[in-house]
């Protein structure tokens, strides 16, 4: 990995239209805004904080992704923006608006699916649309087309135990996002998935938010997968907790797989590794692990 | 070598194994019972003495032990008189398989023998009257509050400490409160039953609620739900198949409790009907009696199980998908004759801003479990 970086460019370096585009994104209004967010376990004295002082400004129609090493927050940062945590100071604003609790105008879509097992993918989707008091024959007109545009007509009618994962988290996101939401905030949606069914689902979710009136918040621990979605990157750290850095993502869009060996990809993905593997003295040591050799001489397999 | 593993640990065991292996737990139990009975020298410790020979105390069809039978044998032959005879039979209250088989018919058809004494049919509509009464007011009231207890901290804290306490007293010490207050017929036994069950149920399905996959709920919260139909829309569809198999286990325990509580006040129904026959001598007709309960309480389980199979769909997994798996396939093959585009494309919407060469639409769904199939165009 250091010596490719050692070719690579600037990850910073943005094309004319990458730059253009993100001088577009700066002109719409701001849809989630954190000011100074901060959360802490424990209590007052012997407190933990998770993250201090992460403040950004996400504007309509932004893909957000979040990346951090494990225990940095980052599913507590869009627990919070969810509304099922609460920060310890600070606030998050939706539209201007204080987030007090969970709300329909922030829709989620988790890792572990979570769709009703004792409802059809059809009145999944129409949960939400139900809470908002449509009635019964509009919020299935709007579940049709929402399952239509995921591709899941034909199983309208299945139980969720009968689909596939990657068919599950696309009734997820239909089920979400019929509840017209302004933020979708997807809490490592594709992390279950394997590898094929994942760059699958990717894709999907661009197309999807494409043509869809949606601001995306996106965690995930997969750094292609953070490249080749976001518009802007924000990496959050440990010890101490909090923003290591929001990165504007030199790849141009629209976005396709073979862009994954670009230079600006390969730079960008070199800069988010040194971000969250820093090396400490701590890793090098787990590295290698006292191992005896438990087999006969001449009998290597490396 | 899979298939020679009857022993597998946690090892699904082939369909043809599971019914040789239910049919043998019924039929063990009842082999060793013919076993016993039939058997002239397996246990049999009396002699009925068909002739009583010079034995003074003997007299014909007299049931004597063994070892007596045998002393006095000897003492008659020693003594150079008539010696008794008899055949080994075993004890009055263990019937022949046969007797009590017997006994399921004629016990259905043979009068009382005092003219207000009830049926043997009769009993047994009482009894399964009580345990109605008791099982459907205990859940009438138990049901709604384990499932407050189960969702609300309040009412869980405020409830279950003094519930918790209570399900430690013996229902059958209630009877002689009950009989008092409620007087000596059907009252003070449904209230025994509704003691025995109402705690515990509270208890058992209160858990069970509290068990509900608290994502489902976070889900729900950010799709808009909130109180009300929170518990309504998502705690109580998604505890609803565990109630219900808690339910059918409290049911069995309410059973338990039938025979205490029968003995409250007049003795009545199914436990009358043994205890009478019991007197009679007729244990042929108290086994019948005690394996009816055991038939009604499976009979009513197994029937139960399989409502709950239609009433909850989304539980039936082997048959839905059974079900379900041929009409994607014919639907995708009836699709793609007349469509230019594949039927299993993911996404329809056409996409004007995006060069064909991104357009990821002729990439089949991905189906690992094989309910669709890709297109081949």
């Amino acid at each position: 990995m250091s010596t490719a970086s050692l070719a690579l460019p600037d990850y910073r370096v943005q094309a004319p239209e990458v730059a253009a585009r993100f001088k577009k994104i700066q002109q719409r209004p701001v849809t989630l805004s954190v000011n100074n967010l901060q959360k802490a376990f424990g209590p007052a004295g012997h407190q933990h904080v998770v993250f201090d002082h992460v403040s950004l400004d996400i504007h309509r129609r932004e893909f957000i992704t979040i990346i951090g090493p494990s225990g940095c927050g980052k599913s507590t940062f869009i627990r919070i923006a969810a509304g099922l945590d609460e920060s310890t100071a600070g606030e998050m604003l939706v539209d201007g608006k204080p987030i007090f609790g969970p709300g329909p105008d922030r829709g989620m879509v988790f890792q572990g699916y979570t769709l009703f097992p004792w409802r059809t993918v059809k009145q999944n989707v129409m949960f939400g649309l139900e809470m908002q008091g449509q009635s019964a024959s509009e919020a299935e007109g709007a579940a049709r087309e929402w399952l239509e545009m995921v591709g899941l007509s034909r199983f309208e009618e299945s139980y969720p135990h009968e689909l596939s994962g990657g068919m599950k988290q696309r009734v997820a996101i239909a089920r979400a996002l019929a509840a017209n939401p302004k933020v979708l905030i997807m809490d490592e949606p594709f992390g279950a998935l394997d590898a094929l069914t994942r760059a699958k689902m990717q894709s999907y979710l661009l197309q999807i938010w494409k043509r869809v009136d949606i601001t995306i918040l996106f965690i995930t621990h997969d750094l292609d997968e953070a490249i080749y979605l976001s518009d802007r990157i924000l990496v959050l750290g440990v010890n101490p907790g909090g923003v290591r850095e929001v990165i504007e993502n030199p790849v141009p869009r629209p976005r396709s797989p073979e862009q994954f060996l670009t230079p600006e990809f390969l730079a960008l993905k070199a800069r988010l590794d040194h971000l969250i593997h820093a090396p400490s003295s701590e890793d090098e040591e787990d590295d290698k692990l006292p191992v005896i050799k438990m087999t006969e001489a001449g009998d290597e397999v490396e | 070598m899979a298939s020679s593993d009857w022993l597998g640990l946690k090892h699904e065991l082939p369909q043809r194994r599971q019914i040789i292996l239910t049919i043998l737990s019924f039929t063990v139990p009842l082999l060793l019972w013919a076993a016993v009975s039939y058997t002239p020298w397996l246990w049999h410790p009396l002699v009925k003495v068909t002739n009583p020979g010079d034995v003074e105390y003997f007299v014909e069809d007299m049931e004597v032990k063994r070892s007596d039978f045998l002393a006095e044998s000897a003492k008659m032959k020693a003594e150079g008189l008539a010696v008794p005879e008899g055949y080994r039979v075993n004890p009055v209250y263990l019937p022949a398989p046969h007797e009590v088989a017997r006994a399921f018919y004629t016990a259905f058809v043979t009068p009382p023998r005092l003219p207000n004494e009830p049926w043997l049919h009769q009993s047994l509509g009482q009894s399964i009257r009580t345990i109605f009464w008791g099982f459907f007011l205990s859940s009438l009231i138990g049901v709604p509050l384990g499932v407050l207890c189960g969702s609300y901290r309040f009412f869980s804290k405020l409830g279950e400490p003094f519930i918790e306490f209570f399900r430690y007293l013996p229902a059958p010490a209630f009877g002689a409160l009950c009989v008092a207050i409620l007087g000596i017929d059907d009252g003070p036994k449904i209230a025994i039953i509704f003691i025995g069950t109402f705690f515990q149920q509270v208890l058992v399905i209160g858990n069970t609620v509290r068990k509900v996959d608290p994502a489902l709920i976070e889900a729900a919260q950010t799709l808009g739900a909130k109180g009300w139909k929170l518990l309504r829309k998502i705690i109580l569809p998604a505890a609803i198949t565990d109630i219900y198999t808690d339910m059918r286990i409290l049911l069995g325990w309410a059973w338990t409790y039938l025979i205490v509580a029968e003995v409250v006040g007049t003795m009545s129904g199914i436990t009358f009907f043994i205890n009478q026959q019991a007197r009679y001598r007729n244990f042929d007709n108290v086994f019948a009696a005690i394996m009816m309960i055991g038939i009604i309480g499976l009979a009513t389980d197994l029937a139960l199980g399989w409502l709950g199979k239609v009433l909850f769909p989304w539980k039936r997994k082997g048959l839905a998908r059974k079900l379900v798996k041929p009409i994607p396939i014919s639907m995708v093959a009836v699709q793609n004759r007349g469509d230019a585009n594949p039927a299993d494309a993911p996404i329809v919407i056409p996409e004007p801003d995006v060069k064909p060469s991104e357009s990821t639409s002729d990439e089949p769904i991905l189906a690992p479990d094989g309910l669709t199939k890709p297109a081949k165009s």
